[in-house]
């Protein structure tokens, strides 16, 4: 490891000649130590300064692993993650407060002309996933151990249409099981939530019938049992007889989590589950050359896939007025989707690491990061 | 101060330029001052409040959270505020009169002074404690109840149900409330039934009165003022509770009269704490628009309370 007082020499000569090889140029070496150096450039060196990003809370468990992962190789960088919420997230990155941001949603409308203005640009906007996590249907049910619900069920029952435990659906999908004649208690987020979004949007996608609402990150159906945040959801079901709710999967504990239909089968919230949609939806029509956001193909009958997943995403700019920030946040990323910094975020938040195929396709737009 | 006589000391009474006393200018300019900062520092609260709500009181529909106007907004959490305060009260203050009594009345010596300690001690925990209290312990407790409730009572619109099962309940809120508040209802009556004249009460004990009817006929009109101003203290306090009621109640649903159920209304100072940090531009607006109401409806409650007090006083 070369010395630490090597790297403000290695900036101020980056800024001075436009050497962009000086910033982190290690596409083809993603490791945990960012900015290992490109073939053109000898000297490594280790990233130093502060930046602060703030967005979804989901990628809070996450982000405190790649922030400690990558603290670990860089120990003079500080970065910061606020979990304000997805939304907040996007208004701090479009407002030029935060150098990076997390988001569930992809940006759309005023929010994505803000954010390309703020990075100069359509194509200087960076949106690539980062964390992608299966959303578990948990429930509390005595006796009940391998609970499983066809989509249509499932939209039923957070629609409070059907009502106890014992119903004909629920019966249906699970012919072996001692259903008892309960009360069902639908526990959904109090909050805006990113979780929310996907859960709903998954609903609307394969039971249209049922789930005639508005899609949005707020909970659309009243009367059921609220809960604030993703604990608060586990707690209420946790506490509640014949409760179920949805969760980040990584958070349900000892709850039971039910398998979804998909296809024939029955899918239960594994990571590899998880990941596999991704590669089984469409890209979205990007509006710039470093945006890769997803249509989640959630009606896929494709076996071993589970379609409630929630698909998190970093947003960053290629130029930052300050080049010591734009290395940075290039590092950072790259340390993001590196095989090691997925993996950190699998151990420490149970998410699903990106493939390789996705990672091929995003690295790129971090490669695209003006590190000068 | 070194001289004795009684001008003197009237003169300072009165407030008067006290002769010679570089105390006593000082003293009178910090009193002075400390009663011109609170009264700036209310002027300031209003001033801030109807300020910054005002975009969100002359926003158009469509634009603020809801996509309703502002009164439709406000109106569902003001609602739930009051119920909430409301049940609050209607538990603490028959519970907060009894133990006042057993107090200053019925409970020996020994006893009553180490509870009446016991007592102010509730006042000295931290409302996140009470709101952690609920949902741990009293509210998975109360389910059996809850469900009672409904199947026994469920003809009246208060307990139609369906039950919740985890107790995240209004009434529950309500219970927890009451806790709260019982220690200045009970501080406050319990002093006052304390100075209730012995000789009204030696009077009735002497012509014949048992210990309830001496309590009925002296204590209790004596201190019903207490009772009334001791009420709106604990009101106050119970409108404004935040943590406790942000913590406890499952919020998912409108104007609702049925008490144990899941879809409650949210109560405005809980809703304020729950939505801000997520909120931005004119939801913030509309965010402190309620605070605005929580405002007036104390003041109001406050000055009700005073009206009510003062003509007590004048029978």
């Amino acid at each position: 490891m070369i010395s630490k007082r090597f790297m403000p020499a290695c900036v101020a000569f980056a800024a001075a000649l436009t050497l962009a090889a000086c910033g982190a140029s290690n596409e083809e070496e993603p490791t945990n130590t960012p900015a290992a150096g490109g073939e053109s450039t000898p000297a490594a060196e280790e990233l130093e300064g502060n930046i602060a990003g703030a967005g979804a809370s989901s990628q809070e468990a996450a982000m405190q692993a790649w922030i400690a992962g990558f603290g670990e190789a860089n120990p003079g960088a500080t970065i910061s993650y606020d979990p304000v919420g997805s939304g907040g997230g996007r208004e701090q990155f479009v407002a030029g407060g935060t150098a990076f941001g997390g988001t569930d949603a992809h940006l759309a409308d005023e929010e994505l002309t803000g954010a390309q203005e703020r990075c100069g640009g359509p194509d200087n906007l960076i949106e690539i996933p980062a964390y992608i996590s299966p959303i578990a249907v948990i429930y509390n049910l005595e006796g009940v151990d391998n609970l499983q619900l066809s989509p249509e069920t499932v939209a039923k029952i957070f629609k409070q249409e059907i009502k106890t435990w014992d119903d004909a659906a629920i019966k249906a999908d699970n012919p072996d099981a001692q259903l008892p004649s309960d009360r069902i208690t639908v526990v959904n987020r109090a909050d805006e939530s990113g979780t929310t979004e996907n859960f709903v949007e998954y609903l609307a996608a394969v039971a249209p019938d049922v789930w005639d609402f508005e899609i949005s990150g707020d909970w659309p159906v009243k009367g059921g049992e609220a809960a604030q945040g993703t604990s608060g959801v586990v707690d209420a079901v946790k506490a509640g007889a014949g409760a179920i709710g949805y969760a980040d999967a990584s958070q349900a504990g000892e709850l039971g989590t039910a398998s979804i239909k998909v296809g024939e089968e029955f899918v239960g919230p594994t990571p590899e589950a998880a990941a596999k949609i991704v590669e089984a939806s469409q890209e979205t029509d990007d509006p710039g050359a470093h945006v890769f956001t997803y249509d989640l193909n959630r009606e896929t009958t494709e076996a071993g896939t589970y379609p409630i997943v929630l698909v998190s995403y970093i947003m960053a700019c290629t130029q930052y007025d300050d080049a010591a920030q734009g290395a940075l946040v290039k590092g950072f990323i790259n340390y993001i989707i590196s095989p090691e910094g997925q993996e950190a975020a699998a151990s420490n938040a149970g998410s699903a690491p990106i493939s390789d195929a996705v990672r091929q396709k995003v690295q790129p737009a971090v490669d695209a990061i003006a590190a000068s | 101060m070194s001289s004795t006589n009684v001008d003197d000391l009237q003169s300072v009474v009165r407030g008067g330029p006290a002769r010679g006393g570089a105390g006593d200018r000082v003293f009178r300019g910090l009193a002075t001052g400390a009663g011109v900062v609170i009264l700036a520092t209310l002027a300031g609260v209003a001033l801030f409040l109807i300020v910054r709500a005002w975009p969100a009181i002359t926003a158009s529909a469509e634009d603020l959270p809801g996509g309703e106007n502002l009164l439709a907004y406000i109106w569902p959490l003001t609602f739930g505020t009051i119920i909430a305060a409301t049940i609050a009260i209607v538990i603490a203050v028959p519970l907060s009169v009894a133990v006042a009594l057993f107090i200053s009345h019925i409970a020996p010596r020994r006893i009553a002074q180490p509870m009446s300690y016991l007592i102010d001690l509730l006042a000295a925990i931290p409302s996140v404690i009470y709101g952690l209290w609920g949902i741990a312990v009293l509210g998975p407790a109360s389910v059996g109840l809850l469900r009672w409730l409904e199947d026994n009572l469920g003809w009246l619109p208060f307990f139609e149900g369906p039950a919740s099962a985890t107790g995240r309940t209004m009434l529950v809120v309500a219970a927890v409330l009451a806790v709260m508040i019982l220690p200045i209802i009970t501080a406050v009556t319990r002093s006052v039934f304390e100075q209730t004249p012995r000789r009204l009460q030696e009077g009735a004990l002497a012509l014949g009165a048992t210990r309830w009817e001496m309590i009925r006929l002296t204590v209790l009109p004596f201190g019903k003022s207490a009772i009334i101003s001791a009420s709106m203290l604990g009101l106050g306090r119970a409108l404004g509770e935040t943590m406790a009621v942000a913590i406890v109640l499952s919020v998912s649903g409108a104007i609702t009269f049925d008490l144990i159920g899941s879809g409650n209304p949210s109560t405005i100072a809980a809703n304020i704490a729950l939505d801000f940090p997520e909120s931005s531009g004119l939801a913030v607006n509309a965010l402190i628009a309620s605070g605005l109401v929580l405002f007036a409806v104390t003041l109001v409650v406050n000055m009700a309370a005073r009206t009510v007090i003062n003509r007590q006083m004048r029978i």
